[in-house]
C-alpha cells in the first residue's frame, strides 16, 4: 500500500465513533495523518488490526481481542492492557502494551517485534513464525508452543511445557520456568546469543534490564523485576549462568538431549540418557517438572 | 488439498478446471500460491490452525475466507506432512526446516471456542473491510451443535465435512473411527439451520465423499446448498491412472485404487514435491479433465433433477429420496423404499 504524503495526528475517540469507521480510515489513511490516537477503546476487539503504513498509533485505555492483528510496518502502542491475540500474525513493525497482555500474545507472528511491559498470559508466541516478543513479566503454559522461528525474551517466569514441540525458535527466560514442553531442551548461551538477546532488550527499550539480573529458583523476586525500577541498571551485555536459552531437540528419533546440544537433527542422535539424567537433577532447581515426565 | 500435500501443477490444473466450468477452488494447509490464484477464477483463502503462510495480502487478494475448525477424515485432530514432502519451496512457504515431519495442530491458535471463534471472524472481516464471505468449515461430529454454533459465530457459509472424506496422512485410526458419515452429517446440519430459520440464509456446503451426480443430488435433495469435492478432483485428474499401473504395483498400490500419497511418491505427480514426478502432470491437459469430471457430475445431478419432475436441481427435496437399508433410512430420515417407515419415527 503506497502512503501518500501524511501529516499531523488524528484523534478518534471510540466511544462516538464506530469501530468499522476507525479501522476504514486506517486502511484507506484518509486525511493523511501520520499519527493517531485513539481513545476510550474500552475493550473493543479488532483496534487497529489489519495496518499496512509506516503510522504510529496511540491507543489511550484497554483493548479487547486481536488489536494490531496481522499488522504491516505501523507502530501501535496499548496504554492499557489488551485481550487475547495482540498482534496475532504480525507481519512486521512493532506493538507495545504497557500493561498485560491475555491469551496468545503474537500468535503465529511472521515478523515485527511485540512488547509486553506486564505480564503475557498462555500460549504467548504460540505458533510463532519470524516476530521477536518481549515480555518485562511471565509468560503462562504452553508459551512458545509450536514456535517455528523467532524469539521470544521472558524477563518474569514461564509456564508449564515452555516450547513444546518447538521448532527453530530461541526463548530466553530470567525467572523461572516451571516445565518445559517435549522437544524443548536447555542449551547453554554462547557469545552470539548474548549479543541478540542484547539487541531484543535494547531494541525493546528494556535498558535497566541486564543480563546479570536473571536468576532461577527465586519465588520473591523471579517475576517483575524490574517494573519498580528499583534495581540498578546494570549491563547488558553480560549474560551470567542463570541465563538459559531453549531451542529445539533433535525431532527425528525424539531423543530429549537435555542440557547441551545442537538444535539440528544428527548431533541429537550421539546424546545419551546418562546427560539427560544429569540434566534433570540439574534442571531440577528450576521448578516444578521435569523434562523427563514427558515423553519424547 | 494444500500445496505440499499436492504439487505446484495440481494446484494449478484445479484452478483452470474450476474456473472453466464457474466453481471455486479452496487453498489448503500450505498458504495461497500463484498459480492457484491466477487460474482460479474464485479462490477461498483457509484460515487453519497452523496459520502457514496467513497475511493479510492474501486474505485479501482471496474471495471468500474460510475458518477451519476441522475436517472430515480426522475431526478433533492436527495436520501432517511428512518431511519428505518439505520441499524448499514448501519450507519457504511455511517457514518450516526442509525435510522435517511438519504436524498442525489440531487448534486455532488464538482462539478456543464458539465464542472467541465469532470475535475472529469479526477481526477478518475487519481485516478485509468486511468484504469477504466468511465461510466455517467443520468435521461432522456433533453436527447439529456445530452447526448452530457456526451461525452463532457468524459464518456466511457452513461447509460439513462427512467421515469419508480422504486426507493426505494421518493416522488410520483416526480415517476410520472417528467422525460420522455425510449422509446422517447433511440430515443434522439442515437440522439445526432450520431450527435457526436460517436455513438458505447461510449457505450450506456438504463434502465426504461426494463422487458421482448422484451423491451431489442427494445431498440437495437434503437439504445443502452445495457440496464440495476433494479425492474425487483426484482422481478425475489422472490419480491411481491405468498408465502408471507398473509404478503403482511397486509402490504396493494398483490403478483403480485411491491411495493416500502421505510418501510423495505419486507415479501421476499430484500428490507428490518430487520435481521429476510433477513434471509428468500437465496442468492444461488436468484442468481439462477436471472440468470434463465437473460437467458430468452437474449433468448426471440435473438428470435426476429432472426424473423427479424438478426444473432445478435446487428443487430437489427431501420426499424425492428413499432408502435402500434400514441404516440409511435412519441416518437420512427418509422412509424406507416401500414403506413409510422412517426408524426412529413413528409411521405417517
Amino acid at each position: 500500500m503506497e502512503a501518500a504524503e501524511l501529516t499531523g495526528v488524528e484523534v478518534i475517540d471510540l466511544a462516538s465513533t464506530p469501530l468499522r469507521e476507525l479501522n476504514r480510515r486506517l486502511h484507506e489513511l484518509a486525511g493523511g495523518a501520520r499519527s493517531w490516537r485513539i481513545v476510550n477503546p474500552n475493550g473493543a476487539h479488532a483496534v487497529a488490526c489489519g495496518l499496512d503504513a509506516e503510522i504510529d498509533v496511540e491507543i489511550q485505555g484497554h483493548v479487547g481481542y486481536y488489536c494490531a492483528g496481522m499488522n504491516k510496518l505501523a507502530t501501535v502502542r496499548v496504554h492499557g492492557n489488551a485481550g487475547p491475540g495482540v498482534a496475532e500474525n504480525l507481519m512486521s513493525g512493532e506493538v507495545v502494551v504497557a500493561g498485560s497482555a491475555s491469551q496468545s500474545a503474537g500468535a503465529s507472528g511472521r515478523g515485527g517485534l511485540l512488547v509486553v511491559h506486564g505480564d503475557a498470559s498462555a500460549r504467548c508466541g504460540i505458533s510463532m513464525k519470524g516476530i521477536d516478543i518481549v515480555v518485562r513479566g511471565s509468560v503462562g503454559h504452553l508459551s512458545a508452543f509450536m514456535a517455528q522461528t523467532g524469539r521470544l525474551v521472558v524477563c518474569g517466569d514461564a509456564g508449564e511445557a515452555l516450547g513444546d514441540s518447538i521448532y527453530e525458535a530461541r526463548l530466553y527466560v530470567r525467572g523461572e520456568v516451571a516445565s518445559l514442553g517435549a522437544d524443548c531442551v536447555e542449551k547453554d548461551m554462547r557469545g552470539e546469543h548474548l549479543a541478540e538477546l542484547s539487541d531484543l532488550l535494547a531494541r525493546a527499550g528494556l535498558d535497566d534490564v541486564g543480563a546479570a539480573e536473571f536468576r532461577r529458583g527465586s519465588p520473591a523476586c523471579a517475576s517483575r523485576i524490574c517494573t519498580t525500577g528499583t534495581s540498578s541498571p546494570r549491563s547488558s551485555a553480560r549474560l551470567g549462568r542463570a541465563s538459559t536459552t531453549f531451542a529445539a531437540s533433535a525431532r527425528n528419533g525424539g531423543c530429549r538431549t537435555s542440557t547441551i546440544s545442537s538444535s539440528s537433527g544428527r548431533a541429537c542422535r550421539a546424546i545419551h540418557s546418562r546427560a539427560t539424567a544429569s540434566a534433570v537433577a540439574q534442571m531440577s532447581s528450576w521448578g516444578r517438572a521435569s523434562p523427563s515426565s514427558r515423553s519424547s | 488439498m494444500s500445496f505440499g500435500a499436492l504439487s505446484a501443477p495440481a494446484k494449478e490444473a484445479l484452478g483452470r478446471g474450476a474456473s472453466e466450468v464457474g466453481t471455486a477452488t479452496t487453498t489448503g494447509d500450505g498458504g495461497m500460491t500463484e498459480e492457484e490464484r491466477s487460474h482460479s477464477k474464485t479462490l477461498v483463502y483457509q484460515v487453519l490452525p497452523s496459520r502457514y503462510g496467513m497475511n493479510p495480502d492474501d486474505l485479501r487478494r482471496a474471495d471468500a475466507i474460510e475458518v477451519v475448525v476441522g475436517q472430515g477424515a480426522k475431526p478433533g485432530g492436527g495436520g501432517m506432512l511428512l518431511g519428505h514432502k518439505i520441499s524448499d519451496r514448501v519450507a519457504a512457504m511455511r517457514t518450516l526446516p526442509k525435510g522435517i515431519d511438519q504436524r498442525s495442530a489440531c487448534r486455532h491458535p488464538d482462539w478456543t471456542g464458539p465464542d472467541d471463534l465469532e470475535i475472529k471472524i469479526h477481526e477478518l472481516r475487519e481485516i478485509t473491510d468486511w468484504e469477504k464471505p466468511i465461510f466455517v468449515k467443520i468435521g461432522a461430529t456433533r453436527t447439529y451443535y456445530d452447526v448452530q454454533l457456526a451461525v452463532k459465530a457468524g459464518a456466511d457459509v457452513i461447509v460439513v465435512d462427512g467421515m469419508q472424506g480422504g486426507t493426505a496422512a494421518t493416522q488410520d485410526v483416526f480415517i476410520e473411527h472417528v467422525g460420522i458419515p455425510t449422509l446422517p452429517a447433511t440430515r443434522l446440519a439442515v437440522d439445526a439451520l432450520q431450527e435457526l430459520d436460517m436455513h438458505r440464509k447461510v449457505q450450506l456446503i456438504m463434502s465426504g465423499g461426494i463422487r458421482t451426480g448422484a451423491d451431489v443430488a442427494k445431498a440437495l435433495a437434503l437439504g445443502a446448498d452445495a457440496v464440495s469435492i476433494g479425492t474425487a478432483a483426484l482422481i478425475s485428474l489422472g490419480d491411481n491412472s491405468p498408465e502408471y499401473e507398473e509404478e503403482y504395483r511397486k509402490l504396493g498400490s494398483a490403478a483403480g485404487f485411491y491411495d493416500d500419497w502421505q510418501a510423495g511418491r505419486d507415479p501421476a505427480g499430484i500428490s507428490t514435491q518430487e520435481d521429476t514426478l510433477a513434471a509428468r502432470l500437465d496442468p492444461v491437459l488436468g484442468g481439462r479433465r477436471i472440468a470434463n469430471y465437473l460437467r458430468v457430475l452437474t449433468l448426471e445431478a440435473q438428470t435426476l433433477a429432472r426424473a423427479c419432475g424438478k426444473s432445478h436441481v435446487h428443487n430437489l427435496e427431501p420426499e424425492d429420496l428413499v432408502a435402500l437399508t434400514v441404516e440409511a433410512a435412519a441416518m437420512a430420515r427418509v422412509p424406507l423404499a416401500g414403506t413409510d417407515w422412517i426408524p426412529g419415527r413413528y409411521s405417517a
